[in-house]
């Protein structure tokens, strides 16, 4: 990658290019039984990795594992797995 | 060109009103100036097509400086002592994404305990942060400082935001008569800035990124290279000036009556209009003295000092200002700058907080240097309290 003085890219959307996924130690896992599709998981996602669905879907290239949609989630439907044994 | 007899303060608002700031966020309490009134009532009458954008803190004062030159924007803010030091971690912000803001700082003391007067230690405590850093020694020098530093700071191989200072109460609240150039004689020496936009919805970037370790240090290094790239921009820009305007200032430093000196005081700001009077007392009565006026003290003009001085065999250095621990914030560059050099550097730290620098404290510093031709002297460092 081209290096800009400030550091700053021109082209738009190329943090895609990034995939966050190597930070993850647990994964969140949705069990789909106890899932109300209530959305709030994927509006609490900071990666906007989740798609709205009843179970919802998460794109594991880019989440992180933060853990914070099984925390918001009120059906406790999302359980963090550790990466391993997921 | 008018002359009016103005504050030092009134002459900052003059300069950014002359070099079409367009955008000024400030903080309008103390340790503020009335720079910003002086604005304020400059753009309420009329005067001036700007915006003056009052913040909640000098935080937020810098950070919204950033996000207006982020604009492309011309942009200027001034401030003082605590309230510079409260926008330390966005001056490093400001100088790493290359944004060139102009700022004024009326140098005061840092608290504890409280006082608001003259004191450099604002002002060097911000060294390392890739800003440039200019000193004035009048009013007049002041006025020509502000409109330079646009110029030198907007400057294609600069890019890096300039703080320039003036002594608190000595020039701050001191009416002098200062030249007023005209405007469209400003507008030439300092075109209207045209940098495109950082931020555009209709050409999103990314800003502030994380570049990694094996990226990272090549952003430094080209800081590095643009404060060279203004040794050469600052005293090109003053050539200009004067050409222009009649006035100049030597560029980066000022060499005083060295010819034939022994023994020079290298000091900055409004000090050293007392030094160049001591110095010539004392040439009068044969001494062979003279003085060493830093104006640049970001970027630190190290060949410069060398080359004026050559001759010499003691440089004191005079700062009103002190690492603790260490001494004179400027004694120690000189110290380092003049490592090749076999002249004695001794430092002295005087006028803290807004105490005078007298004429007879120079001389007392003067006589210092002139004994220590011949005797090595007992402290490198003193304290004049
Ligand atoms: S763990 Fe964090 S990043 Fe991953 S889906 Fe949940 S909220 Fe998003
Ligand atoms: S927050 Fe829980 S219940 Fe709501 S959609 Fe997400 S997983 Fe389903």
């Amino acid at each position: 990658m081209k290096l800009t003085p400030g550091a700053v890219i021109t082209e738009p959307g190329s943090t895609t290019r990034y995939q966050t996924n190597g930070w993850r130690t647990f994964r969140p896992a949705v069990d789909s039984g106890k899932c109300t599709g209530c959305g709030l998981c994927w509006l609490y996602c900071p990666d906007a990795v989740i798609s709205r669905g009843k179970p919802p879907g998460v794109d594991y290239r880019y989440c992180k594992g933060c853990g914070i949609c099984a925390n918001e989630c009120p059906a406790k439907a999302i359980t963090m797995v550790p990466e391993e044994r997921g | 060109m008018v002359a009016r007899v103005m504050s030092g303060n009134e002459v900052v608002a003059y300069g950014v009103k002359l070099s079409r700031a367009e955008i000024v966020p400030s903080y309008p309490i103390t340790p503020q100036t009335t720079i910003v009134e002086q604005i304020a009532e400059f753009i309420a009458n009329g005067e001036m097509r700007a915006e003056l954008m009052r913040v909640e803190s000098e935080y937020a004062a810098m950070g919204a400086c950033i996000g207006a030159s982020l604009m492309g924007a011309r942009t200027f803010t001034a401030t003082s002592s605590q309230g510079l030091a409260f926008m330390h971690e966005l001056t490093h912000w400001a100088a790493g994404s290359r944004l060139p803001i102009v700022m004024a700082v009326v140098n005061r003391a840092m608290a504890p305990p409280w006082n608001i007067w003259a004191d450099q230690q604002d002002v060097l405590s911000q060294r390392d942060t890739g800003w440039l850093s200019l000193f004035c020694e009048t009013n007049q020098e002041v006025l020509d400082t502000c409109i330079q530093a646009f110029r030198i700071s907007e400057d294609r191989e600069v890019l890096l935001p300039v703080m320039f200072s003036l002594d608190g109460f000595m020039l701050s609240h001191t009416s002098e008569p200062v030249e007023l150039p005209k405007q469209g004689d400003v507008d030439g020496f300092l075109p209207e800035s045209r940098r495109p936009p950082l931020l555009d919805v209709d050409h999103p970037t990314t800003l502030f990124n994380v570049p990694v370790p094996e990226q990272y240090m090549e952003f430094r290094h080209w800081i590095e290279k643009s404060m060279d790239a203004a040794r050469r921009v600052i005293p090109k820009a003053d050539r200009e000036f004067k050409r222009r305007f009649g006035r100049g200032y030597r560029g980066m430093l000022e060499p005083y009556w060295l010819e034939g000196a022994e023994v020079a005081l290298l000091t900055a700001g409004s000090v050293c209009g007392t030094v160049r009077d001591v110095v010539e007392s004392l040439r009068k009565r044969g001494e062979k003295v003279g003085m060493i006026k830093l104006r640049s003290f970001r970027p630190f003009p190290s060949e410069e000092l060398r080359r004026a001085c050559e001759g010499l065999r003691v440089l004191g250095v005079a700062d009103r200002a002190c690492s603790f621990g260490m001494g004179g914030i400027i004694f120690s560059d000189v110290s380092a700058a003049l490592q090749p050099l076999n002249v004695r550097v001794l430092g002295f730290i005087a006028g803290l907080g807004g105490r005078d620098i007298t004429h007879r404290d120079i001389w007392r510093m003067f006589k210092r240097c002139i004994r220590a031709i011949e005797v090595t002297p007992a402290r490198a460092i003193e304290w004049f309290v």
